[in-house]
C-alpha cells in the first residue's frame, strides 16, 4: 500500500496529514474520515468527478486496501507486482471510468426518468441499423451497424458501398470487439497521469501558438495512410498555417511498392481499380487481393462471379497464382506457382519480355514452362485478362505489370486508373526515415503522432524509442512534447508526453475514402464509452478553428462540395445510404511513361540462400488488432494456427534445417503443436521464434509474420507471438537474404494452438473437388464414390421422416467459392456471443467457434485421379514428414457449421432431450435443458458441437455486456452449444411473415455467415420453395453432402469445388 | 501359500481339495468369523491401510470439489474426446461389479457350494464397485446439479426424459442394479447380523446389529421365508448381471462412432465384467484370507475355481477382440478398417498391445494347475486383468474418439492431474469401504457356513 500511495498524485499527499506514517503501520487501523481532506479534493478536481464514497475521495488507505481487495480481477497482477507509476494510474483511471459506465455515459446525468414520449423510430427490442465506413489502410469498407437501444453490437456490410457490397471481412466484423475492448485508453494523460481534454487543448493551443510565431518550424506529425477527406484539409490547414511544419506517414504493412511502381510506370501516383469480373483470365503475382489490400471485399465478390456455375456448360475464370507464400487467393488458384519473392520479380520481366515489352528475366526451366503456358492463355484472351502485383513486392514489378496490364489492352476493362484514394500519397519509408534523421538533428521540437505505433512497427534500424527516449548524452529529449493519439496506451505510448485516447470509429464522426474514391460518412453509434477523441479533435486544435467539432467539420465539406441544392436532405440522404453520392473518382487516362528494357538488372537470389520476408498477419494485421481476442483466437487461413504467429518455413527447407513438429496428446492435432524454437539472426538483429512448416512454401522461403510480439497491447494482446518487426530493417522491409546458418535450433520447442493440423481426407467423402472439364464430362461427379443407403432400412420408420411440411431451413456451401478469408466465422462469434476461450484452451482442443473451416491438402485437381502422394494411405496427413507433394499441393477449404442433419445422430443419444428436432428441420439446442453429457458431440460425426468446459463467458466485464446480441443467450459452464443457423433470424423473419400472414419470403432471413461472406459462398433458404436460391442450388448435380454412406442427411450440403486448370499446363 | 495343500497334481486331489477346511464345527465357523468383527483387536496394519485409503478418499472428494467448482474443463477431455477417465472408470467399476451378484445369484442358483465363502465380500464389493461407479455418470455431466433430468420425474413442464438414448437406459440399469444388489446382499446378512447381535460385546453393538438383524430369531418359518425370499432375490438379481453390463455397453453399441457401433459389445462387455469381477474378487480374497487367516474358509479350491472362471471368460474376451477385428475387415467398412489400422498403427497402438498382453496373453497361464495354486501368482495375475480391463475401456472409449469421421477434427487426450486424482481417488473410496466392511461385518457368510460344516460333515 505505501508503495502505490507514494505514486499517487502528488495533490492526494499534501492534503493529508502524516500519510506516511499512518501507512507504515501494517494493518491500517480504522481513522476519522478527514473532511478537510475531501473538500480539498473536491475543490481541486476539475471536470466532472466520479467516486464511489467519500473515503475513496478523500484517499483513504483503508479504502484504497477494500478497492484492491474488491477488485483484483480488474487488476491482474500488477497489483501483486511491482507496480509503476503509469500501470497503477492506468488502472485507477479504468475504475474511474468504468464507474461513468454504469449509465453508459449516454443520457445527460440530470434526467433519470425513462421515455416518456417514445424516440421516432426506437422500437424496444428490435435493432435499428445505421450505416456508417470503417476507414482501414487506403480503403473504407461501408457498413450497417447494428444498435440495440443504443449500443452497436454486430457490424454488417453496406450493399450500397461499392467496398463491401454487403459483405464484409473478419478486420471489419471484429472491430465491434475493439469498440468494448476494455483495455482501451480512457482519458487524455500527461507523462501518465490523468489529465482533462480541456488541459490538453491550452497545451495544444499553447504549442500552437509558439509555432504560430516560428511558422511551425520543427513541427512534425506522423499519421498512417490518411483516406478521410476532413482529416486530410485538416493537416493541409496545418500545414499552411505553419508552411514549415511537415507531414509524415507511416504505414507498416503496406508496401511502397504500390505507389512507387505507379509512379515509375506513370509518372504520378495513380490508384488501380480492378474489375476481377470481366477477366477471363488472371494472373497474380504475389499479390493477395482476395483476403487484404484495397477493395478486397469488393475484389472477392467480382472474382468468384465468374466462379459460380449453374450447370456443367458455364464457363469460368482462370487465376494463375505465383507466389512465395501460400496465400488465401493462392489457395483458389487453379495454377499456383512457388517462387521466391525475387524471383517473382525475375518473374514479372520475363513476362513482360515474352509479351515483347523488352527487358529480360532469369527463372528456372520449370518456371519457365509455366510462364509460356500462362503467356498463352494471356494471350488468347485479348483484352479480357489481369495481371496484378503484390502489396509487397517491389516497384519495379508493380511498373512491369502496368506495363503488361497496358500491353494486354485490360486498362479500362478489367481495370481503371483513377487519382489517388489516399490524401496524400507518399513514400512511407522515405518519409519515416526523413523523420528520423530530423530528430536526430534535432530539428523537431513537437511531434504528433496519429494513429500509428512507430515505437512498435518502424524498421529495428531507426530505433524509434531512441528519438523518444530520454537521451543519456544530450542530457535531455530530442523532442520537447510528444503528442500521440492511439487506442490504447501503448509501446510508443510509453515514452510521449501527452496521450490523448482515440475514439473508435463507431464513436466519433469523421468521413473516409473507399479504394475508389467513393466518400463515406463515418456516422458514430454510440457516444465515446471513454474520454476519447478523434484524430480531428486533435488536429482542430492546432487549426485556427479548434473548437469545430467532427460533425460539422463533416458537414461543411459536404455543404461545400454541394453548394446548391437542399443540404440537410442532402445529409440525411447520405447518412441513410452510407455514401456521398458520385463521389467515386472517375477513370482517368494514365499514359505509360515505362519501358521494360530500361530497368537495371535486379539482384538475382541465391539459391543457397533463405529469403526471409515480412508479411501482415492474416489475422491481427500489423498488430494494431492484438488485443482483439476474435481476432487472435481466429485460425489463420492457411496454417490454422491461433494466438501465435510462427517462422513459417516451406516443408523442403524445414527438412534441411531439421526443423520439426511433434504432437502431444494435450490437445494433439486439435489443439497443440509442439514446434522447433530457431533463432534467426539478420538484418543486424535477432529474434526467437517458433518455426512452422507450411506445405506450398517456396524452397528456401521463411515469412515471419508481423504484428505479434506486442509488449503493451492489452491483457489479450501482451507478449503473444514473437516479434518480426525488430528483425525487419529499413533496407530489408518485406524481404532479406541471408544464408541459411542465420537460423539455428535453439533446441526448445514451443507449444502452438493450431486448431487443424491433420491435412488429409483419409479418402473420406468430405470435400469433394474435380475439375471443369471433368464436369463437363461428367457433371455427376461429386457423387461418385458416394454411398447412400436405402431409407427402409430405419428402424424408425415414419418416426423419423418428419414431414416439414412449411419451412424446410437448408444451407448450401459452394466450395467454388470459398478460400477460407474467416470473415464467416468471426461473424458467427459476434452474431452468436460466442466466447473466447484462449489460448491453453485451445490448445486443449475447446475452441468455440459454431463455423469451422477445414483446410485441406491433395495433390491432384481431378477428383477421379488417384490422389497423389497426399492421397490416404500414403501420408501421414502430418507436414512435418516431407514428401515432395508438399512442395505445392492443392489447398481447399470448407466452412463446416452444424450440418442440421434430418436423421442427426446427436438427438437420439442426448439423455434429455435438450437437443431435439423442429418442425422446419433445425437440430434445437436447448440450453436450460442440457446437462452436458457430451454424448451428442460424441456422436456428432462431423464435430460441430462446441462444449462449455469451463465457464468461458465473461459475465463481469461491463464492456461485453453491453456488446452481446441480446437476442442470443449467453451460455454458461457445462452446456453444449452449435451452430443454430443462426435460429434468431430465422425466428424474426418468421414472426414478421406470421403478421402479414404470408410465406418467409427468399432472402428475408441471411445468417451471419452468409451475410458477411464476400464471396457469397454461402445461401442459406427454405428448400421446400423451389424457387428460393438454395433448393436451386440444392438441385444442382454439385451438391452433395459430408459422408452420406452415415444416413444423417445433413441439411447444410456442400457444391463441389471445380477447378479450371490449363490443360497444357495440366498434361505437363 | 496355505499350508496343508499338497500341490500334487494329480485329479484326485483336485476333486477332494475341500471348500472348507477340516474340522470345523459351527461353534468354530461362528467364533472364527464373527471375531474379526467382535473380539479380535483392530490390528495397526488395519489403520494404516484405512488411513491409506481414506487419504485418497479425501483426494476424490477434492477433486470432486475443484470439479464442481470449475467444471468439467479440469480434465483432459475436449473436442473431440468428449468422454475420457470419467466413463472409462465407470464401466470399468461397473464391470467389477458383476462378480458379486454372479457369485451371489449365478452361482447360488447353480448350487455351486464353493460360493459359499466368497459371496458375502464379493457382493460387498459389488456394492462397493457400484458406488464408485455411480459416482462417474453424476461428475462427469457438464451440470451435475441439473443431473435429475435423467430421471422420470413428473416435471411441471411436462419434460421427460428422451427414452431413445442408451443413458436414459444407463440411469435404470444401473440403479435397478445397485438397488438389488443392496437388498440381496442386506438380506443375506440377516441370519449373521442377528448372530452378531448374539455374541456382541458391548451394548452399542448389541442394539446396532440387533436393529439391523430386524428381530431375526433363526425360528424355522423366519428361516423358511428368508430362504424364499434369497432365492426370488438371486432369481431376480441373475438377469441383472447379463443385462447392466449390456445395456452400458449400449452407451457404445448404440453410438455411430467407429469402435463404438458394434453388435458384439453386449456379450463381450458381460463377458469382460465377469472376467474384471473376478479378478477383483481374486485381487481382495488373497490379502484377506492371508490377514485374518481365513485359508480354511476360502481355500485353494476356491482361488482354483476363481482363476477358471477368468480364464474362461477371458477366452470370451479374446473371442470379442478377434471378432471385432474380424467383422472391421468382412464388413469392408472404411471407417471400422481404418479403425483397426489405427489400433494397430496409430498414435496410441501401445495402449492396444498392453491390452492383449493384459487379457489375453498373460492370463494364458492359468491353463497350468501350479500357477493356478500359487497364490502370489494368482494375485499379480488378477492385477494384470484388472490392469488390462481398464486398459480395454480406454482404448474404447477415449481412442475410438481421438480419430472419427472428420480428420480436421482429430486430436488427443491426455489425463490431468484432476483425472488421475478423481480415478486413485475412487480406488481409496472402495478400499476404504472394504476395510470398514471387514470390521464391522462378517466377511464370510456364518449362516452359510455353517450349512457347509453340516453338509460337508454329512459327506
Amino acid at each position: 500500500m505505501k508503495r502505490m500511495s507514494d505514486q499517487a498524485p502528488a495533490k492526494h499527499k499534501e492534503d493529508r496529514p502524516a500519510p506516511d506514517d499512518h501507512l507504515d503501520q501494517a494493518s491500517p487501523t480504522h481513522r476519522p474520515l478527514d473532511l478537510p481532506a475531501v473538500r480539498a479534493q473536491l475543490q481541486s478536481k476539475a471536470g466532472k468527478q466520479y467516486w464511489r464514497t467519500l473515503e475513496e475521495l478523500a484517499g483513504d488507505p483503508n479504502f484504497e486496501e477494500l478497492l484492491h481487495r474488491e477488485f483484483p480481477r480488474q487488476a491482474p497482477s500488477e497489483w501483486d507486482d511491482a507496480v509503476d507509476r503509469r500501470d497503477f494510474l492506468r488502472l485507477m483511471a479504468a475504475s474511474l471510468a468504468l464507474a461513468g459506465l454504469s449509465g453508459c455515459g449516454r443520457a445527460p446525468e440530470q434526467y433519470i426518468v425513462p421515455y416518456v414520449k417514445q424516440p421516432d423510430g426506437v422500437v424496444p427490442g428490435n435493432p435499428q441499423f445505421y450505416a456508417t465506413a470503417m476507414p482501414f489502410g487506403a480503403d473504407a469498407i461501408g457498413l450497417l451497424v447494428e444498435s440495440h437501444e443504443g449500443r452497436p453490437t454486430k457490424v454488417e456490410g453496406n450493399p450500397d458501398h461499392p467496398s463491401s457490397l454487403g459483405s464484409t471481412n473478419a478486420f471489419a466484423q471484429a472491430s465491434i470487439l475493439s469498440l468494448y475492448d476494455p483495455d482501451r485508453a480512457q482519458t487524455v494523460t500527461k507523462a501518465g497521469e490523468i489529465q482533462t481534454w480541456s488541459q490538453f487543448l491550452d497545451a495544444a493551443q499553447a504549442l500552437a501558438a509558439t509555432f504560430r510565431s516560428t511558422r511551425g518550424e520543427g513541427l512534425r506529425i506522423l499519421t498512417g495512410i490518411i483516406n478521410s477527406p476532413i482529416l486530410a484539409a485538416d493537416l493541409q490547414t496545418i500545414l499552411t498555417l505553419y508552411p514549415s511544419a511537415k507531414w509524415h506517414q507511416w504505414e507498416p504493412a503496406v508496401g511502397d511498392g504500390t505507389r512507387e511502381g505507379a509512379k515509375l510506370a506513370f509518372g504520378s501516383y495513380v490508384n488501380t481499380v480492378y474489375r476481377p469480373e470481366n477477366a477471363d483470365v488472371i494472373l497474380s503475382l504475389d499479390s493477395d487481393f482476395l483476403a487484404s489490400g484495397p477493395g478486397n471485399v469488393r475484389y472477392m465478390r467480382d472474382f468468384y462471379k465468374r466462379r459460380k456455375l449453374n450447370g456443367p456448360g458455364d464457363a469460368m475464370n482462370r487465376l494463375y497464382v505465383v507466389e512465395p507464400t501460400p496465400s488465401v487467393t493462392g489457395s483458389s488458384a487453379d495454377h499456383r506457382l512457388p517462387l521466391r519473392s525475387a524471383d517473382v520479380e525475375q518473374f514479372a520481366r520475363a513476362l513482360a519480355a515474352k509479351l515483347g515489352l523488352g527487358g529480360s528475366g532469369k527463372l528456372a526451366p520449370d518456371a519457365d514452362k509455366w510462364l509460356d503456358a500462362v503467356v498463352k492463355d494471356l494471350k488468347k484472351y485479348p483484352r479480357r485478362t489481369l495481371v496484378l502485383a503484390g502489396e509487397q513486392q517491389s516497384a519495379e514489378v508493380h511498373a512491369l505489370v502496368h506495363a503488361v496490364n497496358n500491353a494486354l489492352g485490360n486498362v479500362g476493362i478489367t481495370l481503371y486508373y483513377t487519382e489517388p484514394a489516399e490524401a496524400h500519397p507518399v513514400n512511407h519509408l522515405d518519409s519515416l526515415r526523413e523523420l528520423c534523421v530530423d530528430i536526430d538533428h534535432g530539428k523537431v521540437s513537437a511531434l504528433l503522432i496519429l494513429g500509428v505505433n512507430p515505437v512498435y512497427t518502424a524498421p529495428h534500424d531507426f530505433d524509434f524509442a531512441a528519438k523518444l527516449r530520454f537521451d543519456e548524452k544530450r542530457k535531455g529529449k530530442r523532442i520537447e512534447t510528444v503528442i500521440y493519439v492511439s487506442p490504447h496506451f501503448d509501446e510508443t505510448a510509453q515514452y510521449c508526453d501527452w496521450h490523448v485516447a482515440e475514439s473508435h470509429y463507431l464513436e466519433a464522426w469523421g468521413d473516409a475514402r473507399a479504394f475508389d474514391g467513393t466518400v463515406s460518412v463515418v456516422q458514430p453509434l454510440i457516444a465515446p464509452l471513454y474520454r476519447t477523441h478523434s484524430l480531428h479533435d486533435v488536429l482542430a486544435a492546432f487549426t485556427d478553428k479548434p473548437g469545430l467539432s467532427a460533425y460539422d467539420a463533416v458537414r461543411d465539406r459536404l455543404k461545400a462540395a454541394n453548394p446548391s441544392g437542399d443540404f440537410e436532405k442532402f445529409w440525411r440522404k447520405t447518412l441513410n445510404d452510407g455514401v456521398v453520392a458520385g463521389t467515386a473518382f472517375p477513370a482517368m487516362n494514365a499514359s505509360l511513361k515505362f519501358n521494360p528494357a530500361s530497368l537495371s538488372p535486379a539482384k538475382e537470389s541465391s539459391s543457397g540462400e533463405l529469403e526471409f520476408l515480412f508479411r501482415p498477419d492474416p489475422s491481427i494485421y500489423d498488430g494494431r488488432f492484438a488485443n482483439n481476442g476474435w481476432l487472435q483466437e481466429l485460425p489463420k487461413p492457411v496454417t490454422k494456427l491461433t494466438w501465435d504467429n510462427a517462422a513459417l518455413v516451406s516443408p523442403k527447407t524445414a527438412q534441411d534445417l531439421k526443423v520439426t513438429h511433434s504432437i502431444p496428446s494435450r490437445g494433439g492435432e486439435h489443439g497443440q503443436i509442439l514446434s522447433d524454437v530457431v533463432d534467426i539472426s539478420i538484418s543486424g538483429s535477432k529474434v526467437t521464434a517458433a518455426a512452422w512448416i507450411l506445405p506450398g512454401q517456396a524452397e528456401g522461403v521463411v515469412v515471419l509474420p508481423l504484428g505479434y510480439g506486442r509488449k503493451k497491447a492489452g491483457y489479450t494482446g501482451t507478449n503473444k507471438g514473437f516479434n518480426a518487426y525488430a528483425v525487419r530493417a529499413s533496407n530489408a522491409l518485406w524481404a532479406a537474404n541471408a544464408p541459411s546458418s542465420v537460423i539455428r535450433k535453439t533446441g526448445d520447442d514451443y507449444p502452438l494452438a493450431c486448431t487443424q493440423y491433420h491435412f488429409n481426407m483419409e479418402g473420406r467423402h468430405i470435400l469433394v473437388s474435380g475439375t471443369l472439364d471433368e464436369y463437363h464430362n461428367n457433371p455427376n461427379f461429386a457423387h461418385e464414390h458416394e454411398e447412400l443407403p436405402p431409407r427402409e432400412l430405419s428402424l424408425y420408420k415414419g418416426e423419423a421422416e418428419f414431414p416439414y411440411a412449411r419451412n424446410k431451413w437448408a444451407m448450401a456451401i459452394d466450395l467454388n467459392s470459398c478460400n477460407g478469408c474467416n470473415a464467416c466465422v468471426i461473424a458467427c462469434q459476434a452474431e452468436n456471443n460466442i466466447a473466447v476461450v484462449g489460448k491453453d484452451q485451445v490448445m486443449r482442443g475447446r475452441e468455440m467457434h459454431w463455423i469451422r473451416i477445414d483446410r485441406y491438402y491433395t495433390s491432384t485437381l481431378s477428383a477421379t485421379g488417384p490422389g497423389g502422394g497426399l492421397a490416404s494411405g500414403k501420408s501421414t496427413g502430418d507436414p512435418s514428414e516431407y514428401q515432395p507433394a508438399l512442395d505445392n499441393p492443392d489447398t481447399f477449404f470448407q466452412p463446416v457449421p452444424c450440418q442440421q442433419c434430418e436423421n442427426a445422430p446427436c438427438e437420439q443419444v442426448c439423455p434429455v432431450g435438450a437437443t431435439v428436432h423442429s418442425a422446419e428441420g433445425l437440430n434445437d439446442m436447448v440450453y436450460q435443458r442440457c446437462v452436458g453429457t457430451r454424448y451428442c458431440s460424441n456422436n456428432c460425426p462431423y464435430k460441430v458441437r462446441r462444449f462449455n468446459f469451463l465457464r468461458f463467458q465473461d459475465w463481469e466485464t461491463p464492456q461485453f455486456k453491453l456488446m452481446r446480441n441480446p437476442e442470443v443467450t449467453v451460455r454458461s459452464r457445462g452446456v453444449m452449444e452449435k451452430c443454430s443457423y443462426c435460429v434468431q433470424r430465422i425466428d424474426k423473419a418468421r414472426i414478421d411473415a406470421d403478421k402479414k400472414d404470408q410465406p418467409v419470403p427468399d432472402g428475408a432471413i441471411i445468417t451471419a455467415c452468409e451475410q458477411a461472406c464476400p464471396s457469397q459462398a454461402i445461401v442459406f433458404g427454405n428448400a421446400n420453395d423451389p424457387n428460393s436460391r438454395v433448393a436451386k442450388l440444392r438441385t444442382q448435380q454439385r451438391n452433395y453432402q459430408i459422408m452420406p454412406e452415415l444416413n444423417s442427411r445433413p441439411r447444410t450440403t456442400y457444391l463441389a469445388a471445380v477447378r479450371n486448370p490449363n490443360p497444357e499446363l495440366e498434361n505437363a | 501359500m496355505s499350508a496343508g495343500q499338497p500341490p500334487i497334481d494329480s485329479p484326485e486331489i483336485r476333486r477332494l481339495t475341500p471348500v472348507l477346511g477340516p474340522g470345523h464345527t459351527f461353534g468354530s465357523v461362528t467364533d472364527k468369523i464373527s471375531s474379526i468383527v467382535l473380539t479380535r483387536p483392530t490390528s495397526y496394519g488395519w489403520y494404516a491401510g484405512f488411513a491409506l485409503s481414506f487419504g485418497f478418499t479425501g483426494l476424490m472428494t477434492i477433486a470432486i470439489g475443484w470439479l464442481f467448482i470449475k467444471g468439467v474443463g479440469i480434465w483432459g477431455i475436449n473436442i473431440p474426446i468428449g468422454w475420457g477417465f470419467a466413463i472409462v472408470n465407470f464401466v470399468w467399476w461397473i464391470g467389477i461389479g458383476h462378480a458379486g451378484t454372479l457369485i451371489s445369484a449365478i452361482l447360488f442358483l447353480l448350487n455351486q457350494k464353493w460360493r459359499t465363502s466368497i459371496n458375502r465380500f464379493a457382493e460387498a464389493m459389488t456394492l462397493f464397485a457400484v458406488a464408485c461407479a455411480g459416482i462417474f455418470p453424476l461428475i462427469h455431466t457438464g451440470r451435475p446439479w441439473m443431473a435429475f433430468y435423467m430421471f422420470p420425474y413428473p416435471s411441471t413442464m411436462g419434460l421427460w426424459p428422451q427414452f431413445r438414448s442408451p443413458l436414459i437406459w444407463d440411469v435404470f440399469a444401473v440403479s435397478t442394479y445397485g438397488t438389488v444388489s443392496l437388498l440381496f446382499w442386506f438380506v443375506g446378512l440377516i441370519p449373521d447380523l442377528a448372530t452378531l447381535r448374539d455374541h456382541a460385546t458391548s451394548k452399542a453393538k448389541q442394539i446396532i446389529y440387533g436393529m439391523l438383524a430386524l428381530g431375526w430369531r433363526g425360528s424355522v418359518r423366519h428361516w423358511h421365508r428368508y430362504q424364499s425370499a434369497y432365492l426370488l432375490l438371486a432369481g431376480l438379481a441373475t438377469p441383472l448381471v447379463l443385462s447392466v453390463h449390456t445395456v452400458v455397453s449400449f452407451d457404445f453399441a448404440i453410438a455411430i462412432v467407429p469402435g463404438w457401433h458394434t453388435t458384439i459389445f453386449p456379450p463381450y462387455f458381460v463377458a469382460g465384467a465377469i472376467y474384471s469381477g473376478f479378478a477383483m474378487v481374486l485381487s481382495i480374497a488373497i490379502p484377506l484370507r492371508k490377514a485374518y487367516g481365513l485359508e480354511d474358509f476360502i481355500t485353494m479350491r476356491h482361488l482354483d475355481n476363481m482363476a477358471k472362471v477368468m480364464l474362461a471368460t477371458g477366452l470370451i474376451v479374446a473371442y470379442g477382440y478377434f471378432f471385432e477385428f474380424f467383422l472391421s475387415l468382412y464388413s469392408g467398412n472404411k471407417f471400422d478398417l481404418f479403425l483397426v489400422q489405427q489400433r494397430l498403427h496409430g498414435p496410441y497402438s501401445h495402449f492396444y498391445f498392453a491390452l492383449i498382453l493384459c487379457n489375453i496373453l498373460l492370463p494364458q497361464t492359468l491353463w497350468s494347475y501350479k500357477l493356478r495354486h500359487n497364490v502370489a501368482f494368482l494375485f499379480i495375475m488378477s492385477l494384470i486383468v484388472n490392469t488390462g480391463m481398464w486398459l480395454e475401456r480406454f482404448v474404447i472409449v477415449v481412442i475410438s474418439l481421438t480419430r472419427d469421421f472428420t480428420p480436421s477434427a482429430w486430436g488427443r487426450y491426455q489425463p490431468t492431474f484432476w483425472d488421475w486424482a478423481t480415478f486413485t481417488g475412487t480406488i481409496g473410496f472402495f478400499v476404504m469401504l472394504l476395510f470398514l466392511f471387514v470390521r464391522v461385518l462378517p466377511a464370510i457368510s456364518i449362516a452359510e457356513m455353517r450349512e457347509l460344516v453340516a453338509e460337508t460333515s454329512e459327506e
